[in-house]
């Protein structure tokens, strides 16, 4: 190796120090500005303090709360988080379970997501997939014209 | 009323967090954000992105939202009713992720294509300063409004009734702004293209780029708009500028458009080929396979209508006559007749249909009910088109997207 590359590599250490610095300062700064754009009392130290209980934050961001997984909404039930994962990167599981399909235009459905949406190969996931979706989300019979239903009575008044 | 309110108050309220941040913004990114003071009412820079999306585009809070990635929200019959909707009330459909850094300083639109005389390039300012400016009431309706009724369901998002919407758009003819460029009489179609991005972020696709024949594109009422309802447009739906053509599938008036071509041949953009916006040329069983040869492309929608008063659900008292109103509307052509019946199509009575603003503009109707007992009543309304084509009171013919769903509209009435 030769001097001047030792040199040089020296300076690189510096410049990447000073930027990792910068960047711990502006980290704290920044944050300082939203925590006091969130709460302007923080620098107010003269004023009374109360004790408030503090729920833990929930971290889990699969979690699932009667039988949905919360983030997504989906039914949880056996491929679920395949289905996250596969099918909510692009568009929303809105998309999904707004659609009811059978296994055979599921699978056509993913056949055009590969060839024009950028989908990527699903390889065995795919039966999983599809069985989640035919199982959780079948579709429903309405016939030429369905009876109206979820009626929001009120009283009009004249 | 209430809506203006309620859109005042949200506007203040961000308005107050958007002056707020913005200094504390900049402070952040280390860089002053341009054209902060610009920025347009419903757009948020995507550091501070509002998740609610009512208040990030400034709707109604009974707006429904079907997708949040890609946006697509629609409104109920009920937020329908004022004659010309406001923004509040208007359908979003959108098929990428919407833009998030335009300049309309230096916002251009180019047209081009093979059929073109003299390819040119306008600036915002130039298209609004060298043509004549003109303003109409146009109807847009999402060819999948009411794709949920269809049996087997239909692909794509689950429209009720509320992907409609009437508004005021103000903009140049883009008749003249084609000819300005020059047109070669080998001319078929247009095709637009736009700034979004496809969900994927594949930068070689476009999320959306359609079009339509010539003599939609030179008719008068088919604009370059930059207004709308006499503002800015809102972003989400097309700023700085949007092909707007009434009548027609809304997915023909493309927003956040810098590019049209003028093509010696049926545009074959995204979401113009395949099943896209397309029915069976013959019509099929339900759920029969079509191949996307045998699908023909979606011109003027069919005649329909809306009950938009009072929202389904009204109980009223033995005697009390009910006052109902909406709009009807007919593709390339006029409503001529407006009836509505109590009695599941057995005898239908008339309403008043107003004559519309200007061609392409949805016409209101009214009339007055009465019920002769006590009950439970559906009113159903029923329009007529100029050439004497009603709505059906079924669904009408299953195709593999679920489009062109003009079955009557109805609502639920008691009478105590």
């Amino acid at each position: 190796m030769t001097k001047k590359e030792d040199v040089f590599r020296k300076q690189v250490k510096k410049v990447h120090r000073l930027l990792a610095l910068l960047f711990v300062l502006f980290v704290i700064a920044g944050g300082g500005i939203i925590s006091y754009m969130v709460n302007p009392n923080i620098l107010d130290f003269m004023s009374k303090s109360e004790t408030v209980a503090i729920a833990p934050v929930e971290v889990d961001e699969d979690r699932i709360e009667n039988g949905i997984h919360v983030r997504t909404g989906l039914i949880d039930a056996e491929g679920l988080m395949i289905v996250v994962n596969n099918c909510t990167n692009c568009h929303s599981s809105k998309l999904v379970t707004q659609n009811r399909m059978n296994a055979e235009r599921w699978n056509a459905t993913i056949k055009w997501m590969q060839e024009t949406q950028n989908l990527w190969d699903l390889g065995r996931n795919q039966e999983v997939i599809v069985n989640y979706l035919v199982t959780n989300y079948p579709p429903k019979a309405k016939g030429r014209r369905a009876v109206l239903t979820d009626i929001d009575w009120y009283e009009l008044e004249d | 009323m209430v809506n203006q309110t309620y859109n005042r108050n949200i506007l203040k309220r961000r308005d107050f967090v958007k002056k707020g941040t913005l200094g504390s913004f900049a402070a952040l990114i280390g860089t002053e954000l341009v054209f902060g003071s610009k920025m347009l009412d419903g757009y948020t820079p995507l550091a501070l992105q509002e998740p609610d999306p009512f208040k990030l585009f400034n709707k109604h809070k009974d707006m429904v939202v079907l997708n949040d990635k890609p946006w697509n929200i629609e409104a109920q019959a009920h937020l329908l009713d004022d004659k010309i909707t406001p923004n509040s009330c208007m359908f979003i459909r959108n098929n990428g992720l919407v833009p998030e850094d335009i300049d309309p300083k230096t916002w251009t639109l180019t047209i081009d294509g093979e059929s073109v005389k003299n390819k040119k390039t306008y600036s915002l300012t130039e298209l609004k300063s060298k043509f004549e400016h003109h303003t109409y009431q146009l109807t847009l309706e999402c060819g999948g409004n009411g794709r949920a009724e269809f049996d087997p369901p239909a692909k794509g998002n689950q429209w009720t009734v509320g992907a409609v919407h009437c508004a005021s758009w103000t903009g140049v003819r883009l008749r003249d702004v084609l000819e300005d460029a020059g047109i070669k009489s080998n001319a078929v179609y247009i095709g637009y293209h736009a700034i979004d991005k496809h969900l994927s972020m594949d930068p070689n696709k476009e999320p959306i780029s359609r079009g339509c024949p010539m003599n939609k594109a030179l008719q008068d009422e088919t604009l370059l708009a930059f207004k709308m309802n006499g503002e800015d447009i809102p972003l989400i739906h097309g700023y700085p500028l949007r092909l707007v053509a009434g009548g027609w599938p809304a997915s023909v008036s493309g927003k956040w458009i810098n590019r049209i071509s003028i093509r010696d041949k049926v545009h074959d953009g995204t979401k113009m080929t395949g099943t896209a916006y397309r029915v069976p040329c013959e019509p099929v069983a339900p759920g029969e396979k079509v191949k996307d040869e045998d699908m023909c492309i979606i011109e003027s929608m069919p005649v329909k209508s809306i009950i938009t008063y009072p929202k389904t659900g009204a109980i009223i008292k033995k005697g009390q006559s009910l006052n109902i109103r909406g709009h009807a509307w007919a593709g390339e052509l006029e409503v001529a007749k407006m009836e509505y019946s109590i009695d599941f199509g057995s005898t239908w009575k008339t309403c008043d249909v107003a004559k519309p603003e200007n061609r392409l503009a949805w016409q209101h109707f009214t009339a007055k009910i009465n019920f002769p007992k006590p009950g439970y009543y559906e009113v159903w309304a029923r329009a007529t088109d100029a050439n004497g084509i009603a709505q059906p009171m079924l669904l009408p013919g299953w195709n593999p997207k679920g489009y062109l769903n003009n079955a009557c509209h109805r609502i639920a009435i008691k009478v105590t």
